[in-house]
Order: C-alpha cells, then structure tokens, then sequence
C-alpha cells in the first residue's frame, strides 16, 4: 500500500468519526457563545459541563431546560450524589423556568447503572434531555461508554449533558466541554440572584474555543451575555493546568 | 417422639409420631405426665412459626389448582374449587391428585370435599377422602362425631356431658336450647356445617383479572423451552386482554417448580398495556435484573402469568396522534427503566399545597398516574429565582456565624469547613412551621398543662419555631439558602442557623 492510498483509507475510516454538520441547534441567546458554537449548541449530541461549585451544576440544569423545550427532561443521578450535592429540587426547577411537570428523576444505585439508565433513556426519540449527573470520576465512564452514549445521542436526537463535579476532564466524545463556575451577582443590579456564570469551553470538537459570561433569563429560559464583571475575576492559577481542580475537602 | 408446645405457661404434647401414639401418648397431654409414662422420651421444642410458614408455603404451590387459597391454621388449607374440578377431570379425580402430589412431597395428607368449607374441614379431619355429593352434605356430616364441631373444650364438654355424640343428636336438639346453652355463635356453625350458606373464603391474595398458564407433563428446566413458554403466555394474555378491552397495569408471572417452590415476580407498568411483545421485553428485563435469579432447580411444571389489575384502555392509546404516541413511549420507558432499577428509584415530582419547603414537592413513583397537581411559582416576573435548584435532604448546621445585627441575616458564616463571606443578601422571609397540622411524633399535651409547663420551663413551647429564611451571596458568587430557626427571643439561647438549599 503506497502513502496516497494509505492516506485515503486513513480518510475514510476517520469519517466514520465525523459528526454530519447538519444538526439543529439550540441557541443559548448569548451572541457571542452562539457565534462560537455556530449558531447553538448542538442537539442529538454529548455536552459536558465540569463544575467545582453548586451554582455551577444550574448550568446544566438552564442548558438542559432549553434543550428539552417540551419534552421530558430526565437526571439521573448516583444515590451517594444528593448527599454531598443537595437533593434535585422541583420548586426550584420551576423557578428557572422549568416545567416540573415534565422532569424524570432516576435515582441510579451506582455509576455504572445510571450510565445503562442513560443508554435506555437517549434511545428513546420521544426523550427531550438528559442530565447525567456523576460525582468523581467512574471508572465505568471511559472512552467507549462516552463514545456509545454519542452514537445513541446521534441516533435519536435527544441531547445529553454530563455533569461532572469535583472531577478533572479526560478523553471523552464529547462535543463541547464546558468549565463553569458560578459569578456574584451585577453589583449595580438591584434584582440580583440571577443564575450567572462564567463558562469556559475548553473543547468544540465543531469549531473555535470561547470564554464567556453568561446570566440567566428565568422568565425567557434564555442566557443573556452578561457585562465583564467588574469585581474578581478567577485568574488563571500558576501553579497546575487551568483544567486541573482543586482537590475537595472530605 | 413427641414435639412439645407451650400453652398457659405449660409444656403439654403438640405433636407426637406413629411410636409414641403406640404408647399411648395423645396430643394435649401435659408433657410432664407423658414424660412419667415414658423413661427417656425425646422431646423437641415446636417452632409454630416455622410451621406456619411451611404451611404458606404449600399454600402457594397450592395456588396451581385454584386462586382462591386460604390458610387454616395451624395444618389444614381451604381450597374453593368451584368450577376448577373438571380441569382435572371431576372432583374425584382431583381430590387423588391433590392427595397424591402433596404426599408426594413428604407431608401426611387428609382431604375431602363439600359443600362448605366447615364440612370439608370436618370430613377432612374426621373422614378422610370422602366427597360430599352436591347439596348433600348433611348426610354425610350428620354421624361424625362431636370433635368435629371443633367448637372448643369448653363446649364440647358441656356436649359430652348432655349425652350428645354425633352431630346428628346434636342437631335434633331445639334451636332455641342449643342457643341457650351454647350461644349463637355455635348454632351457626352447626347450620353452616350442614350445608347452610357461608360466607366465601377470604383468598390470600388478591384474585387476578385475567390469567393464562401452562402446564407441563415433564417439568422444564432449559431457558429456551421457559423464554418460549413465557412467549407464548404473554400472546395468550393479551389475547384476553384484547377481547375483554383491557390493559394490563400489574404483571405478575409465576413459576411453580416441581419440587413445591413458588416463585413470583410483579411488574408494574404505567399505563395499562397488552402488546404481548413489550410484556416479554419488560419480563425479560425484569429476569435479568434480579439479584436472586429464578432457578428452575428440578425444573418448573406450571409457569402462569397474570393480568393481576387490569384497566379499561382509552381508544386513543392506539390512535397515531404523535402526542399521545410519544406520551405512550415516555411511559413505556419509564416502566422499563422501573423494571430494571426498582419503581421507588423511577420519580416524578407532585406539588403539595404547603409552604414549608422541603414539603413543597414529593417524589412519587413515575408509574403512579395523577401528575395534575398545580405548580405555583413564587417569584414575580422580573424576579431571580426565589427558591434553590438544590435544597439539602436535612438542612445542615452552620456555625460561627456572624450577623450585622441581631434579626438581620448572616455576614460571615463556616460550613462544611468553609468560611463564606456574605456580600448581598435578601430577607427575612418568615415561614412558620404549621402547628395546626399534628405532629404524629408528638402526642398531643392539654394546652393548660402546656402553659403550666411552659412557665414553669419545664419544656420548650412544643409549637415548632418558625424560620426566617435569607437569600444569600458570598463574595465566591455562591448563593445559598439559609435560616435562622426562632428569633432572638428574650431568652438568651443564640438561635441556630441552618444551610437549606444552594441556587443557581
């Protein structure tokens, strides 16, 4: 086999792996995370979201509001998870802008069975998002679970967010990965307690990188771009990668 | 052998074997007296728990020949075969059969039928293996003898004494006597037992609306052979279902082996079903997810699936709205997904008309089918959101926590080790624990004795302090939800402070 056919093959066999560019999207109503994202974040597709704080796990929650629309919105989450974390709350769903009425909760016996959970759930069309909820890191969370949970996402359309806490990012199919971390509140915003967030997305397998602040519109169910906060801003640590975490408190 | 019982703090004869009839033992007799008639007579404490739940146990296996199966105890099963006898071809031959497959299993066997269940508990007991011909049960009632009554040691002495030794006699007597003596109670049973109306057996279980079951000449072990039987069960169920307009909402399947166990597994599905492809699916699945498999052992002879609730299905569940259709798959996974993991881990959310917090919604099984409840939302159209995303199973305890001023919210606060300085923060908004609801826990104190021990300080007010709830922002741009619980009251207890719930 000489270079240029070996090259070819190469080609073809990477195209298996190529995501078809011609999935709806859900705009997220940030102008600038849209134009990177080309439009919105991508439906039928494996989104993570690594989070270090509680407000931070909301973003999932707005993402996974906004790409469920109408349809059942399921989490899943590990038994162990609602212990450190704090239970899943209804009221507090609705008060973002959810329906309550439309959530599903799966409370999983361990990792391995909330993935399977989430295997049944992404293969079913009628199924709008899924939150996958996972504390640390799974050993049975590897390449080819994530990559199987990216072919049945494909399949079906039904969006999938993956929410990491207290975990450090590894090899995943993931579409985006975002790292998020909760922002105070708009010092001259009377009204504050808005949901606001400075997200990072560190990986698009579809384009460009970005580095947003985002405030969320409960009455819309929409992000707005928020103002570049004036007071601190996490600076980048010099010490370890900006991906590493810190190490959780027991 | 004798096995020996206690009754009045007495150890007599419970039960004693072939040998120790011989030597004149009788059940009943203080065990000490047999002991004295006896040299070295071994004795062997009964375990009547273990025997009733023996006894349980045939009764399941008893379920093959009838649904309707109820415990007598201590040692005898009713049986109400009412139009079951010609599936094993007439009541004779199905008293052998019944007699012959439980003594196969090692038991000692008495049975008969009548007409009511008190004649055939009698002749049973008194005549074994004789069949009361239809309508006919006084003839063959009439000669026992008076034990048969099994009306107690009280009242059979006081028969015995009268001079009375079968029920024949006894019924000879005038009504208005024997009520005299005896009591109501016991005339009724004297009519019942000679072929009055009774009242019908109490079933063990809840009888199911439809069934479908195979019965095998030689048990089956191989999963091929029980996947195919399975198969062809569910056809045959959802066949009836589909003649009857019915859907299934409770599937149960149940396995008899042959050597007397019973197995049952249940399975609850959302909305009423009879495609027989999805029950395979959801029994299969079911199967596959228990942690004590379903052994054939020897092999099962009779496998049975029931429709045990069975519902009217809507027209519409078969119309090809998309709507419905996706409704209708939504559910469908839910039931597999609660076959698979358990109902109680497969939760949908019902709003309370409460304002406690953690009150507000409950969890319910997502097979549970009213989700109509009205959900309310608390902020007002510009608001942020009022209430947290995540609220913590038991509120937490945070401490050193320093406040501005005395009823105002917290500047600085530690939890789980953390110190959190607070920048912004909303409230109080007050909510009052319902004392008009009863606390179950708490029995209920007079309230002039309440106020006498409240003066007194003898106890705290049993009305349950109410809270005052702060929406709060640290300067990490964490916003959690906490409380004071109580005020600053002219007690000079420090109020406590709790961590309820953690916003977006």
């Amino acid at each position: 086999m000489n270079k240029s056919e070996k090259l070819a093959d190469l080609r073809h066999f990477l195209a298996d792996y190529a995501l078809p560019s011609d999935r709806p999207s859900v705009s997220l109503g940030c102008p600038a995370a849209d134009a990177v994202l080309g439009g919105g974040l991508r439906r039928g597709a494996v989104h993570e979201v690594f989070a270090n704080d509680w407000g931070a796990s909301g973003f999932a929650a707005c993402l996974a509001v906004m790409a469920a629309g109408s349809k059942p919105l399921f989490w899943i989450r590990p038994d162990y998870e609602a212990l450190e974390y704090g239970a899943l709350s209804a009221t507090g769903l609705l008060e973002l802008g959810g329906d309550p009425r439309n959530l599903f909760l799966l409370r999983a016996p361990n990792a391995a069975d909330a993935l399977s959970a989430t295997a049944d759930i992404l293969a079913c069309p009628h199924a709008g998002a899924v939150v996958l909820e996972l504390c640390g890191a799974p050993r049975s969370l590897d390449l080819v679970a994530s990559r199987r949970l990216t072919l049945l996402a494909e399949e079906s359309g039904v969006t999938l967010f993956v929410l990491r806490e207290g975990a450090a990012p590894e090899p995943s199919a993931a579409v985006t990965r975002w790292q998020v971390k909760s922002l105070a509140s708009d010092p001259q915003d009377d009204d504050w307690g808005s949901p606001r967030f400075h997200a990072r997305l560190t990986r698009h397998r579809l384009g460009n990188l970005g580095d947003f602040t985002m405030q969320w519109d409960s009455e819309h169910g929409i992000f707005h771009q928020a103002a570049a906060h004036s007071g601190a801003v996490v600076s980048a640590p010099a010490d370890r990668p900006v991906e590493t975490p810190l190490q959780r408190r027991a | 052998m004798v096995i020996a019982g206690r009754a009045n703090n007495a150890l007599y004869v419970y039960a004693l074997n072939k040998r120790a009839q011989q030597l004149g033992l009788h059940p009943g007799q203080p065990l000490a007296n047999a002991r004295a008639m006896i040299e070295n007579l071994p004795v062997v404490p009964a375990d009547e728990k273990a025997d009733l739940t023996l006894l349980e146990g045939i009764a399941d296996w008893c379920d093959r020949f009838t649904p309707l199966v109820s415990v007598d105890a201590p040692d005898g099963l009713l049986l109400d075969i009412s139009g079951v006898a010609h599936l094993f071809g007439g009541e004779a031959a199905m008293l052998q059969h019944v007699r012959e497959k439980i003594a196969s299993q090692g038991f000692a066997v008495q049975a008969a039928i009548a007409g009511t269940s008190l004649a055939a508990r009698a002749l049973a007991r008194y005549a074994g293996s004789t069949i009361a011909p239809s309508g006919a049960d006084r003839a063959v009632i009439a000669p026992l003898p008076i034990a048969a009554l099994d009306c107690g040691e009280d009242k059979l002495r006081a028969l015995k004494r009268a001079g009375l030794k079968t029920i024949a006699q006894v019924a000879e007597r005038g009504r208005a006597e024997l009520t005299a003596r005896l009591g109501m109670d016991f005339l009724t049973r004297l009519h019942v037992m000679l072929g009055a109306e009774e009242k019908p057996l109490t079933p063990r279980r809840p009888l199911p609306d439809l069934s479908a079951a195979h019965r095998f000449a030689e048990p089956i072990v191989t999963q091929d052979v029980i996947s195919k039987s399975l198969h062809a069960l569910s056809i045959a169920l959802a066949e009836a279902l589909e003649r009857q307009g019915q859907g299934l909402r409770l599937l149960e399947a149940v396995f008899f082996r042959a050597d007397g166990k019973v197995q049952r597994i249940a399975i609850r599905t959302g909305a009423p079903l009879r495609d027989p492809g999805i029950m395979l699916r959801l029994l299969n699945q079911r199967l596959d997810a228990l942690a004590d498999p379903v052994d054939p052992g020897f092999g099962f002879d009779l496998i049975r699936l029931e429709a045990s609730i069975a519902e009217e299905t809507h027209p519409a569940e078969a119309s090809f709205d998309a709507d419905e259709n996706a409704r209708w798959q939504i559910a469908y996974l839910a039931d597999r997904l609660s076959a698979r993991f358990g109902e109680h881990r497969v939760q949908r959310f019902v709003p309370q008309d409460t304002h406690i917090p953690e009150a507000q919604s409950i969890a319910v099984p997502a097979q549970d089918r009213d989700f109509d409840g009205v959900w309310t939302r608390k902020r007002r159209e510009s608001d942020p959101p009022l209430r947290p995303l995540r609220m913590l199973e038991k509120p937490e305890e945070i401490h050193f926590v320093a406040a501005s001023v005395p009823d105002g919210p917290p500047a600085r606060f530690q939890w789980r080790q953390c110190s959190h300085d607070v920048v912004r923060a909303e409230g109080p908004e007050r909510i009052a624990l319902e004392w008009w609801r009863e606390n179950p826990h708490k029995r209920l104190i007079p309230s002039s004795e309440r106020l006498r021990r409240i003066k007194l300080k003898l106890l705290p007010d049993p009305v349950p302090p109410s809270r005052d709830y702060f929406r709060v922002e640290t300067r990490a741009g964490l916003r959690f939800w906490v409380y004071r619980e109580g005020q600053h009251l002219h007690n000079d207890l420090a109020p406590r402070w709790y961590l309820h719930g953690m916003f977006a």
